[in-house]
């Protein structure tokens, strides 16, 4: 547990100690921003009784930061050590594989949610400076934040997994970007197809992440997403662990 | 945690490697290695680069795993027990990697923590090898921004921080000028009174002067295991005779050619009129008298006539070229 938290702690840090770090930072912050600003402009043109954070899935900036920042943060995680060689300093000290792999996600996953955190402060933003704004609800803004973070941990998971074939950062986020986007384009197509009765139509939804964030935004919460996302992650780190422990196959 | 001090057998040897193999695809790495290390001893891994000296390096320090054989370090498998090996094991990889974004302090405490060191324990190790290697200036400096000689000294000072009986450094001394080198040198002299060391080279005056022991490798063998001096001794026979003669070069030719314990010879034209040739003796035999007679007895002027003395570096060379000429 000790090693698990010492390089944990030492992957957060490399993210802050990168100008690459800050380049994410801003970034998401001026995305998240900008959505906010789609979101009062919405609640300008025409005022909704729903949960206002149903809005935010909408503008489709969260989706653009989660397919676009998620590749750029976990990039580095295996593919860097691999290239500068401190992938084998780390692997010859008295740690396991899966201490290596869960310390790495969860300093892309902790850094993930940071670069959330400011978001939390949106519903009281809009409550300060709307002239009507009726009481924001705990729930749906708690179960909001639930989905950004269990979908960030299945793309921080697809995006270790990524690193961990490569010793390229380039090439790790290309992957990441790649798989991600494509289980973007699923939910989409999902999305977009017409309603109908078939088992592939059903498939679709389940599986379209465009719907669950949907749910979540609007204050549901579904045990399905939850098993879907962890097990994923699940799976993905898995795949991850083997992928490290492949250099020691005959 | 395993008990460090007790699961040893005293006499056994602190590395056991037997018919270790590698196969990268089905390309072999090493073939069929086998040697024993005993404890307090330093050892040259020598050979051209891809010779297999750095993955027999990475299978002991539990980095690879072998395709085939067995490594026991301080008693444990390498496959079998590679934590309680590598607990025991102070590895730095070729080129020295490190983290270029933290400070050598702050390195060296990561480091400790991840090899199992306690906080107050690693915080109190650190302070030795910070002292050890001399470090204390750049103590607060980031890594990135130090010399080569530096951070050398951070790679040795991380290898050791967790007191391994066994240390492991791939090329310590690659890139370093010679004031560094000596440096080095002098650490890891120093690291022999208690540990077990391996390092690999391909510069041979470095390994001449700490090892107690060398192995060469060549084609992911090796070609041959003992002291320094007596792999000069053994390889004694390859001397070769330099002389140089005035004579014209056909009767010097036929005259070689006569003398049974010539073995080989090849004559160049020197300045002058003179011949330089370069005899190999039978058994390495040394000539110079009959050589000197001859000359005598012909009227040969003679103007030079000397025996190579072997050094480590000819046996490098003979061992680990792919062609007789």
């Amino acid at each position: 547990m000790g090693t698990f938290i010492t390089l944990t702690r030492r992957e957060l840090a490399g993210h802050f100690l990168s100008f690459r770090g800050y380049v994410i930072l801003a970034g998401v912050q001026f995305l998240l921003g900008l959505s906010l600003l789609l979101i009062v402009d919405a609640l300008n043109n025409q005022p909704f009784d729903l949960p206002i954070t149903e809005k935010f899935p909408s503008t489709g900036l969260f989706w653009l930061v989660l397919l676009l920042v998620t590749p750029v943060i976990t990039m580095r995680t295996f593919a860097r050590e691999k290239s500068t060689g401190t992938f084998e300093t780390l692997m010859t000290t008295p740690v396991s594989d899966l201490q290596v792999v869960l310390a790495k996600f969860s300093g892309a996953f902790g850094f993930y949610l940071l670069t959330f955190l400011p978001m939390a402060a949106f519903p009281f933003i809009l409550k300060h400076y709307a002239a009507v704004f009726p009481e924001v609800d705990a729930g749906p803004v708690a179960s909001t934040f639930l989905g950004i973070a269990l979908i960030g941990s299945f793309f921080m998971a697809l995006g270790c997994f990524a690193s961990s074939l490569t010793r390229s950062q380039i090439v790790a986020a290309m992957a990441s970007f790649t798989l991600g986007t494509g289980i973007f384009m699923v939910g989409l197509l999902g999305e977009i197809s017409p309603p109908t009765d078939t088992p592939l139509y059903a498939a679709l939804r389940y599986i379209s992440v465009l719907e669950h964030m949907k749910d979540f935004s609007s204050g549901i919460i579904d045990s399905r997403h939850i098993v879907f996302y962890l097990s994923l992650t699940a799976v993905f780190l898995f795949l991850t662990c083997q992928t490290i422990g492949s250099r020691r196959w005959k | 945690m395993a008990d460090d001090t007790h699961d040893i057998p005293a006499p056994k040897p602190m590395i056991e490697v037997e018919n270790l193999t590698k196969l990268y695809g089905s390309r072999p790495a090493i073939r069929d290695v086998s040697f024993t290390v005993g404890r307090g001893e330093i050892v040259g891994f020598l050979g051209p680069n891809g010779a297999g000296k750095s993955t027999t390096m990475r299978i002991l320090a539990g980095f690879l795993a072998a395709t085939g054989g067995t490594v026991r370090v301080a008693g444990h498998d390498v496959a079998d027990a590679s934590r309680e090996v590598r607990r025991r094991v102070g590895f730095m990889p070729e080129n020295n990697p490190l983290h270029s974004d933290m400070r050598v302090r702050e390195y060296l405490k990561f480091r400790a923590r991840l090899k199992g060191l306690g906080r107050q324990a690693s915080r109190n190790r650190v302070d030795e090898v910070i002292e050890q290697f001399d470090l204390t200036d750049a103590a607060r400096q980031m890594i990135g921004e130090l010399s080569k000689g530096y951070r050398q000294r951070v790679g040795l000072a991380d290898a050791l921080v967790h007191e391994p009986a066994v240390i492991i450094l791939d090329e310590p001394t690659i890139g370093l000028d010679p004031h560094q080198v000596r440096t080095v040198r002098q650490c890891i002299k120093q690291l022999a009174e208690n540990h077990t060391v391996l390092i690999s080279s391909h510069i041979l005056p470095e390994v001449e002067v700490t090892c107690t022991k060398l192995m060469i490798f060549h084609e992911g063998r090796v070609v041959a295991a003992d002291t320094p001096a007596n792999l000069e001794l053994k390889l004694g026979g390859q001397q070769r005779i330099t002389v140089e003669l005035e004579a014209e070069p056909d009767v010097l030719e036929t005259a070689w050619e006569e003398m049974a314990e010539v073995e080989h010879h090849r004559i160049t034209p020197a300045e002058g009129r003179f011949q330089r040739c370069r005899l190999t003796p039978r058994d390495g035999m040394d000539l110079r008298p009959e050589i000197a007679a001859l000359a005598r007895t012909r009227g040969w002027p003679l103007r030079e006539l000397t025996r190579d003395r072997h050094t480590l570096e000819d046996i490098f060379v003979h061992l680990t070229r792919k062609d007789e000429d």
